[in-house]
């Protein structure tokens, strides 16, 4: 099943690294611990074991934000604030669709990544909504936890400007992720 | 605030749903999506297995020092006003690498220690710094070389390339680490850290700290969404 090409030569090399990430990270983490001698089955199995319980831990907020989004969705409420928002988020190149994903995005990691999961499940992994949900769950992280935490860990109660300029580097990477996708996927 | 949200998300399309007349469609979706949340994460049990197990392989094998090491000229750039062998300098490289990698929980402790090694350096211990400011900015941002997990999801769902958003999503994070650590950087004047309670004097030129870490160390353990959630 082959991809439309669109002959692009910088599409092309973008779709080619983008194969190779994987495979090529993989190889240079085996290789560099087996050069350091490590035991690297073993310290393979002792990871995996986690696995297993990070799958667990996020179930939650999979039911949970499945829950809440399908119940949106169906109730017709999603699709009045994407008509809503339409004016502001279009120029952007965003959808009113991924409303609730920049909301949540910037509160909480694991919730932020059942509100991608649904969406890609909801409009497919290949539909311009759900490559954009994926871009944009990669791009940015919790910004209101990390401040809170780092922060907190040494007493500081006057976070200055950080957290505006963490946001802006949230919206930024929305805005960036929609231009992405735009360029790569096409529109 | 993740608590509103959620809540106007159910109670909003319930109330939505009521008036239009159209309860019992919500109330199912309600249900088989739930369903689909538990189908969801155990299917995506196998890559987190696969890739925790090679992420403590990298761990182990100090994979991350590797990359830290590969940052440093960058953070040379990110941190002009820290002195050149500070102890700080040590911890903000390997929490950039292990979040390079994509290591929540790597990265973490090293964060946490950069923190503490960064309000030695402070003068007025209860106000961030710009370093710090920067150092939390470029958390935020979360460089990430392969959001693998998000390519498993999308490979659960039957996506024809699942690892095609690898490099749009590394030029994506890239963008709002560049656009976060600007807004940073214009932004410092209008929030001074002085807040003229001392006349005159530059105070933060990497004084040898006596406001000492008041560092909570061995808050370490505790972990919120950060570490669970796979980016």
């Amino acid at each position: 099943m082959a991809r439309e090409q669109r002959g692009r030569p910088a599409v092309k090399l973008v779709e080619s690294a983008s194969a190779w990430a994987i495979p090529v990270l993989l190889m240079a983490i085996l290789l560099h611990a087996w050069v350091r001698r490590v035991n690297v089955y073993d310290a393979f199995v002792e990871g995996a074991g986690e696995g297993f319980w990070l799958a667990v831990k996020v179930m939650p907020y999979l039911v949970g934000m499945f829950m809440a989004l399908g119940v949106f969705r169906e109730s017709g409420a999603l699709e009045v604030l994407t008509r809503l928002f339409r004016p502001v988020l279009e120029p952007l190149g965003l959808k009113g669709e991924l409303m609730p994903l920049m909301l949540i995005r910037p509160l909480s990691g694991s919730a932020a990544f059942g509100v991608t999961a649904e969406l890609i499940r909801q409009y497919g992994p290949d539909s311009a909504i759900g490559r954009l949900a994926a871009v944009m769950q990669g791009s940015t992280d919790t910004t209101f936890y990390i401040l809170t935490f780092y922060f907190g860990s040494v007493g500081i109660r006057r976070i200055r400007h950080s957290l505006l300029a963490g946001l802006a580097g949230d919206l930024a990477g929305f805005v960036a992720s929609a231009l992405v996708c735009r360029w790569f996927f096409g529109g | 605030m993740l608590n509103l949200v959620w809540l106007a998300l159910v109670l909003g399309g319930m109330a939505f749903a009521a008036v239009r007349g159209d309860v019992g469609r919500v109330a199912d979706a309600a249900m088989s999506s739930a369903t689909t949340g538990v189908d969801t994460a155990l299917g995506l049990m196998g890559v987190m297995c696969l890739w925790l197990g090679l992420m403590k392989v990298a761990e182990k094998s100090g994979f991350v020092a590797v990359l830290a090491r590969a940052l440093t000229p960058l953070g040379r750039l990110l941190f002009p006003g820290l002195p050149k062998n500070s102890p700080a300098l040590g911890p903000v490289f390997m929490n950039m690498g292990a979040n390079l990698l994509g290591l929540g929980n790597a990265a973490t402790p090293f964060g946490l220690k950069a923190m503490q090694e960064l309000q030695k350096l402070n003068p007025h211990p209860d106000t961030a710094t710009d370093e710090m400011c920067s150092f939390l900015v470029l958390n935020t941002s979360s460089i990430t070389l392969v959001a693998a997990v998000v390519v498993a999801l999308r490979a659960q769902a039957g996506a024809r390339q699942p690892a095609d958003i690898v490099v749009p999503t590394f030029l994506a994070t890239c963008c709002a680490c560049a656009v976060g650590l600007t807004v940073e950087r214009l932004l410092r004047r209008l929030f001074p850290a002085e807040g003229g309670r001392r006349a005159g004097g530059r105070l933060r030129e990497g004084r040898e700290g006596p406001a000492g870490g008041r560092g909570i160390g061995g808050a370490a353990g505790w972990r919120g969404s950060r570490g669970g959630g796979p980016r």
